[in-house]
């Protein structure tokens, strides 16, 4: 499988769940594991472009796929991405826990509807926990991404 | 291969089957992945209705031309199952294999009166929705059988869906789907269930659970009736 673009062997345990083989064998640990069991959303990564929850897919899965996890947005010292740069803009992180995984879902969304309605904002989000923020901040870099992302 | 193994399961999507894993509340011996056959994700129209195919996935579904065209209620039901994250995995035809009593598919499949069509090393066959599901997270699939592609016809006229959940996504406290005159409900009983759009509560005796008690759910099913009824 190729993460973020570069080849990696194929895992070598069938029983690892992406979120793990993400973490503890390729050492990309900005993919975070809450719930495991696919309703916190904080370890959401694209497969093949689309959003999907790394701990509710076998890392064996991906293989022959395309993974992009929260390193992969923006290389260091690099501008940040545009929803990164939302988020910052707009304080929708506190402490941070939820992020990786509301950013990656934002970007699906953002494919999927480039200028979405606060309604599918809402209903966008609704998949990703945050015990900080309370979701105002958080909505509001969602717009501020899709504009982003249209300079 | 499902019928030479022991204690096997089949894992599509894995959007219900791989929670059950971590949680080491489902210990099968062996897992059938069937994502790399290929060419069984079409969703194509026949018959009067719409074929999905067993690797055909919920958000494929929700943006299909032909479901749009043939089945908007299918397109619409899709809205409410889960978050659309996990629809880019989830199949259809998964979930009417998990047959979860609160899912909105089987529910959906029930109204319309569709079919799947299950194949085996023994051969294929065609099941009524009416005899698919047979309890809680049970089919009357044989172990040996998968479930490669479901039939929703056409909806016949006034169509609706709607649940109420203590969010956008999560499990159904309760729901009904209308389908022309027909009614099904769901997350009222062991499977989804037929109802009379008038007396839809009659015969019914829903479970008590942390989200709702039995009255609330009856209650529930009177009112959302009324509002797919009322439109």
């Amino acid at each position: 499988m190729k993460v973020n673009g570069v080849p990696y062997p194929a895992p070598s345990d069938h029983r690892r769940l992406l979120s793990d083989h993400l973490r503890h064998d390729l050492g990309l640990t900005g993919t975070h594991v809450g719930c495991e069991h696919g309703v916190c959303g904080c370890c959401t990564v694209l497969l093949d472009g689309a959003p999907v929850r790394s701990c509710l897919m076998l890392a064996v899965q991906a293989e022959g796929h395309e993974v992009a996890t929260i390193e992969g947005l923006a290389a260091v010292g690099a501008p940040l991405h545009a929803v990164q740069q939302a988020f910052h803009e707009c304080h929708g992180l506190q402490c941070g826990f939820c992020t990786p995984g509301f950013v990656m879902t934002v970007v699906g969304l953002l494919r999927q509807h480039p200028n979405p309605t606060p309604e599918q904002v809402k209903e966008g989000i609704a998949g990703n926990l945050c015990r900080c923020t309370g979701y105002a901040s958080i909505r509001r870099a969602v717009h501020r991404a899709a504009e982003l992302s249209q300079q | 291969m499902l019928g030479s193994l022991e204690d096997a399961k089949v894992l599509a999507g894995g959007q219900s089957l791989i929670p059950l894993l971590n949680f080491r509340l489902a210990r099968p011996a062996h897992l059938v992945d069937i994502n790399r056959i290929p060419s069984l994700d079409r969703i194509y129209e026949r018959d009067g209705g719409v074929g999905v195919q067993a690797l055909a996935r919920q958000a494929a579904v929700e943006d299909s031309d032909v479901v749009a065209r043939v089945c908007p209620l299918l397109a619409e039901a899709m809205r409410l199952v889960a978050h659309r994250v996990i629809r880019n995995r989830g199949t259809v035809c998964g979930s009417l294999a998990h047959a979860d009593p609160a899912s909105e598919i089987p529910a959906v499949l029930l109204a319309l009166g569709g079919h799947v069509t299950v194949r085996s090393a023994r051969g294929e066959r065609v099941v009524p929705v009416g005899d698919l599901f047979r309890g809680v997270f049970e089919t009357t699939l044989a172990r040996d059988e998968l479930l490669t592609e479901a039939w929703f016809p056409a909806v016949p006229g006034a169509y609706a869906i709607t649940e109420e959940s203590r969010r956008h996504g999560d499990f159904a406290i309760a729901g009904v789907v209308r389908a022309g005159d027909r009614l099904a409900l769901f997350g009222v009983a062991g499977t989804p269930v037929l109802a009379d759009p008038k007396q839809p509560t009659q015969g019914l005796h829903p479970s008590a659970d942390l989200e709702a008690s039995p009255e609330f759910r009856l209650h529930l099913v009177k009112a959302l009736t009324q509002r797919v009824f009322a439109a």
